[in-house]
C-alpha cells in the first residue's frame, strides 16, 4: 500500500512536465514524421503513406551537397568555438585570481546576447560590405589595393557569424567545469615535472571533456538547425539544410519540408550518439 | 661538518601583501630526520612547507638544499616532493598512471615506467588495487597512493602538508605507524606540517614549534615537551600548566600534581571544577584561590582511592623538581 502510494507520487510530480513535452515536443515531432509520408500536388497535400520524400530527398545529389554544406559550417564553426571558448574559459578560470573580476568579464562574454540575433548579424554588413569599414581601413593601410569581395555574402560571413554567436554556449559549460576542477591538482602536476602545455593536455584537458562536449553539443545543433544566419550572411548564396526546409515550406511542400526535417533530425541524433559514445557526460549533469 | 641531504632555511620570510605570513626563519633540517612543523592555523607552518615545496614565492631570504640555493627552481627540480592534504590526485587517472605521472612528464616510456610505478605501489601495499580509479579507494589507501606518488621521483626532502588530516582516528594512528617505518626505511626526509601535538609527540624526531610567523621552539620531541620554552609552547604541547611564580612563570607537568590531604598546610588551596574520567587516567581540573585552572592527571586507581568531586576543596602540591621555568 505505502510502495503503491510512493509510486503513485512520482507519476503525480513527473506528470506536468511530461505533459508539457508530451503536448510540445513529441507531439510537433510525431505530427512531422506523419506528415512526412505524406503526398502533394502543386497545389495540395494529401495524407498518405509513401515514401516518394524520401526517395526524392536521397536520389537528388543536392541534398547531399547540401547536407554536406551544413556538416561543414557545423565542424568548422565547432572548431573554431572550441578554440576561442576554450581559451577564454582557460584564462577566466585560472588566470583571473579575484571572484569579482571573473563575474565582471564573464558578463563582458554575454553582450553579444544583448541585442536580438537579426540585428547582430545586420551589423556585420556595414563592417564587412565592399566599402565596409574593413576594406576601407585595409585599403587606406595599404595592405589590399581593392576591397576583399569575399568578406561579406561567403562562407566567410556565415562562419564568422556563427562563431560570434555561439563562441559563449562553448564558454559556459567550459568554465563550468573549469571551476571545478581542484586548484591543487594543477599544483600536483606542477610538483610532478609538469609544465604548463603538460599541465594543460595531461590534467585540464581531460578533466573538461564533459563541458567541452555540452559545448559541442550546443553548438553543433545549433548550426545544423539554423538557417537565418546563412540566408543573411550568405546574401542568399549558401545553402544548408536550414534553408531547404524553409524554402519547401514557402512553396508550401510540407510533405518535403518534413522529410528533410526527420533526416536532418536523424543526423544531428546520430553525431550526437557518436559524441556521448567518447565522453561520460552525466556527472556532469 | 654537515653530511648528506640537509636542508636549511635562512632568512625565510613570506609577505602577502601587509601581512607577514612567515618571519626571518632560520633552521637546518638534519638530513634523514622526522620534523614536525607544529603550530596552530595561520602560524605560517603551511606557507613554510610550500615555500620549500616551491608553490609559494619566497619573498626574502633563502632555501638551501645539499648546499644549494634552491629557492628558483621550480618545484620538480628541487629535490622535494609534496604530498597534499586532500591528497590531490587526477582523477581521471589509474592509480598506476597517477604514480607513474612524473615518469610520463619526463618522457620515460611506458613499460619503464609502469615497472616504476607497480615498486612504489608495493612500497606502500597497493599493488592489488592498482588498475582502479581514485573514487574507487578509501581515504586510506588515496594516501597510499598519494605516498606513492611522491615517493617515485625520489625526492631528497618529502614535505607532507597535514596529510592524516582527513582520516578517522583509527586510521590516523595506524597511517602514522606507517609514515614514521617509510621514513625510517627510506632515510629521507620528511617534514610533515600538523596541528595536532598528539600527532608531532608520535612521529617526529624532531619538532618545530611555530606560532604568529616565527620558530617558538625547536629541538627533539622529548625536550620541546619536557621543557616548554615558551609559555605558548606550554599551552599547545599540552599535559603542562603554567604558573605564575614570584619572578616569573614556569610550568608544571599535569601528571606531577597532587593533592594533599585535608589536614595539611602544605600546597596552594583549590577548588575542584571539573573531573574527567580517560580510562588510564583522572583529568581533574581545579581552581585556584588567585583564580588559575590547574589540569592535574591522576592515575585511574590513585583517584579512586580517594575520589573527588566539583565542589570539594583540596590543596594541590607538587615536587619542586617537576616545575620549569619558562624563558621571559
Amino acid at each position: 500500500m505505502q510502495l503503491r502510494n510512493r509510486h503513485l507520487i512520482g507519476w503525480l510530480e513527473a506528470s506536468p512536465l511530461a505533459l508539457v513535452l508530451a503536448a510540445f515536443l513529441i507531439a510537433p515531432i510525431l505530427m512531422i514524421v506523419i506528415v512526412s509520408f505524406w503526398g502533394a500536388t502543386e497545389f495540395s497535400i494529401y495524407p498518405a503513406f509513401q515514401l516518394d520524400n524520401y526517395e526524392f530527398l536521397f536520389s537528388s545529389p543536392v541534398t547531399y551537397r547540401v547536407f554536406g554544406a551544413t556538416l561543414k559550417y557545423a565542424f568548422i564553426t565547432w572548431a573554431l568555438t572550441f578554440a576561442i571558448g576554450f581559451t577564454v574559459a582557460y584564462f577566466l578560470a585560472f588566470h583571473v585570481r579575484s571572484l569579482t573580476m571573473q563575474i565582471a568579464l564573464f558578463l563582458v562574454c554575454t553582450i553579444p546576447f544583448w541585442t536580438s540575433n537579426i540585428i547582430r548579424m545586420i551589423s556585420w554588413i556595414p563592417f564587412l560590405g565592399r566599402n565596409g569599414i574593413a576594406n576601407q581601413t585595409l585599403i587606406s593601410w595599404g595592405v589590399i589595393d581593392e576591397p576583399l569581395e569575399w568578406l561579406l555574402y561567403s562562407d566567410f560571413a556565415v562562419i564568422l557569424a556563427f562563431v560570434h554567436l555561439y563562441t559563449l554556449f562553448m564558454v559556459v559549460p567550459i568554465f563550468n567545469t573549469m571551476m571545478r576542477i581542484d586548484k591543487s591538482l594543477l599544483e600536483a602536476a606542477r610538483d610532478n615535472g609538469a609544465n604548463g602545455f603538460q599541465t594543460l593536455v595531461h590534467v585540464i584537458l581531460p578533466l573538461t571533456k564533459p563541458g567541452i562536449m555540452i559545448g559541442t553539443i550546443f553548438v553543433v545543433t545549433l548550426v545544423m538547425g539554423d538557417f537565418i544566419t546563412v540566408r543573411f550572411m550568405s546574401g542568399s548564396q549558401r545553402a544548408n539544410v536550414g534553408r531547404l526546409i524553409s524554402n519547401d515550406i514557402g512553396l508550401l511542400q510540407y510533405p518535403s519540408a518534413a522529410a528533410t526535417a526527420v533526416v536532418l533530425l536523424c543526423t544531428v541524433m546520430i553525431v550526437i550518439a557518436i559524441l556521448l559514445r567518447f565522453v561520460n557526460i552525466r556527472k556532469e549533469l | 661538518m654537515r653530511t648528506g641531504y640537509d636542508l636549511e632555511l635562512v632568512h625565510l620570510t613570506k609577505r602577502y601583501g601587509d601581512t607577514v605570513a612567515v618571519r626571518n626563519l632560520n633552521h637546518v633540517f638534519a638530513p634523514g630526520s622526522y620534523v614536525c612543523l607544529l603550530g596552530p592555523s595561520g602560524c605560517g607552518k603551511s606557507s613554510t612547507l610550500r615555500m620549500i615545496a616551491g608553490h609559494e614565492d619566497v619573498s626574502e631570504g633563502s632555501i638551501l638544499l645539499d648546499g644549494h640555493d634552491v629557492s628558483a627552481l621550480p618545484p620538480a627540480q628541487r629535490g622535494t616532493a609534496m604530498m597534499f592534504q586532500n591528497y590531490a590526485l587526477f582523477p581521471h587517472l589509474s592509480v598506476r598512471d597517477n604514480v607513474a605521472f612524473s615518469l610520463r612528464m619526463k618522457g620515460t616510456d611506458k613499460p619503464t615506467r609502469h615497472k616504476r610505478a607497480d615498486e612504489m605501489l608495493a612500497l606502500v601495499d597497493m599493488s592489488h588495487l592498482a588498475d582502479r580509479l581514485p573514487d574507487q579507494l578509501s581515504g586510506g589507501q588515496q594516501q597510499r597512493v598519494a605516498l606513492a606518488r611522491a615517493l617515485v621521483t625520489e625526492p631528497k626532502v618529502l614535505l607532507l602538508d597535514e596529510p592524516l588530516s582527513a582520516l578517522d582516528p583509527f586510521l590516523r594512528i595506524r597511517m602514522r605507524t606507517e609514515l614514521k617505518k617509510l621514513q625510517r626505511e627510506l632515510g629521507i626526509t620528511f617534514i610533515h606540517v600538523t596541528h595536532g601535538q598528539d600527532e608531532a609527540l608520535a612521529l617526529a624526531d624532531k619538532i618545530v614549534v611555530m606560532n604568529d610567523a616565527v620558530i617558538e621552539q625547536a629541538g627533539p620531541a622529548r625536550e620541546v615537551w619536557a621543557t616548554p620554552s615558551t609559555e605558548f609552547v606550554a599551552r599547545f604541547i599540552g599535559g603542562h600548566n603554567v604558573i605564575a611564580l614570584p619572578g616569573g612563570k614556569a610550568t608544571v607537568r599535569a601528571d606531577a600534581i597532587r593533592f594533599a590531604g585535608d589536614d595539611t598546610r602544605d600546597g596552594t588551596a583549590a577548588t575542584i571544577v571539573a573531573v574527567e574520567y580517560q580510562g588510564a587516567s583522572v583529568a581533574v581540573t581545579s581552581r585556584t584561590d588567585a583564580g588559575e585552572d590547574v589540569l592535574a592527571l591522576l592515575p585511574e586507581q590513585e583517584f579512586f582511592a580517594a575520589p573527588k568531586s566539583p565542589g570539594d576543596a583540596v590543596r594541590l602540591s607538587w615536587d619542586d623538581r617537576s616545575l620549569h621555568r619558562l624563558r621571559a
